[in-house]
């Protein structure tokens, strides 16, 4: 892979931080001549990766977040990671409308819009160890 | 994140302006919950999201809360306007099954 471009940013697990995450990845994207539309998909993503390190990575401690993003011809490579309680059951994890945390008024839609606002998206986690977001977005320039 | 609202011919019509995520959720739902309560002699309850400027699964959570929580008292809930980034989340969600146009 041929890399155009590459920043990385890490974050305390803060809510505030989700808002910065999304606003950076969308300046960064940029460079690539999104549509809105395709912006919007993408900040919406990083945000629902965000959100899930700190409201299920990190429950009970803040920890780090780091956001990396990766420009390689048209395409763009986003990984999201963290270091916190990591993921016992990924498949039913990425089930849509699943969430442990159905009392706190969590859709678990995350994974779903990820997937669907995205071209690819992988997960990797370990319990204890921490819960890797990979994906990536096409923007076909016109 | 900021919510303003109005009545009118047993309506009330409540617009949401910002940008709804895990961070300004739980805020947002105190205001609401405190003003639907105020509110419970209204025929239905619109949420007029065009001024939403950014919105993701937790605001799904959120409306689908509120709509459960109209639900027991019988108040239909609509939304109206949602901006292109509401729009495509709250598709995927379904949520127009629910809580139809307006």
């Amino acid at each position: 892979m041929e890399i155009t471009n590459k920043m990385k940013l890490t974050f305390l697990s803060r809510s505030e931080n989700e808002a910065f995450a999304r606003s950076t990845i969308s300046c960064f994207a940029l460079q690539l001549n999104p549509t809105l539309s395709q912006i919007s998909d993408i900040k919406t993503a990083v945000s629902e990766a965000v959100t899930n390190s700190i409201v299920h990575g990190y429950p009970d401690k803040k920890g780090e977040i780091t956001l990396e993003a990766i420009i390689s011809g048209d395409t763009l490579h986003i990984n999201i990671f963290d270091e916190g309680v990591g993921i016992e059951n990924i498949p039913k994890a990425l089930e849509p409308f699943f969430t442990t945390k159905s009392e706190d008024e969590r859709s678990g839609m995350g994974f779903t819009i990820m997937e669907s606002f995205m071209d690819e998206v992988f997960v990797e986690s370990k319990v204890g160890e921490g819960t890797k977001v990979y994906m990536k977005k096409i923007i076909n320039s016109i | 994140m900021e919510i303003k609202y109005k009545k009118g011919n047993g309506a009330l019509s409540i617009y949401i302006y910002g940008e709804l995520d895990e961070c300004t959720a739980s805020n947002a739902k105190n205001i609401l919950d405190k003003l639907l309560l105020d509110n419970l002699n209204v025929k239905s309850v619109i949420f007029d999201l065009s001024g939403l400027s950014f919105m993701d699964s937790t605001g799904i959570g959120l409306l689908i809360g509120r709509y459960k929580k109209l639900k027991n008292f019988n108040i239909p809930l609509y939304i109206s306007g949602a901006s292109v980034a509401a729009e495509k989340v709250i598709q995927l969600a379904g949520l127009y099954k629910i809580m139809p146009k307006y």
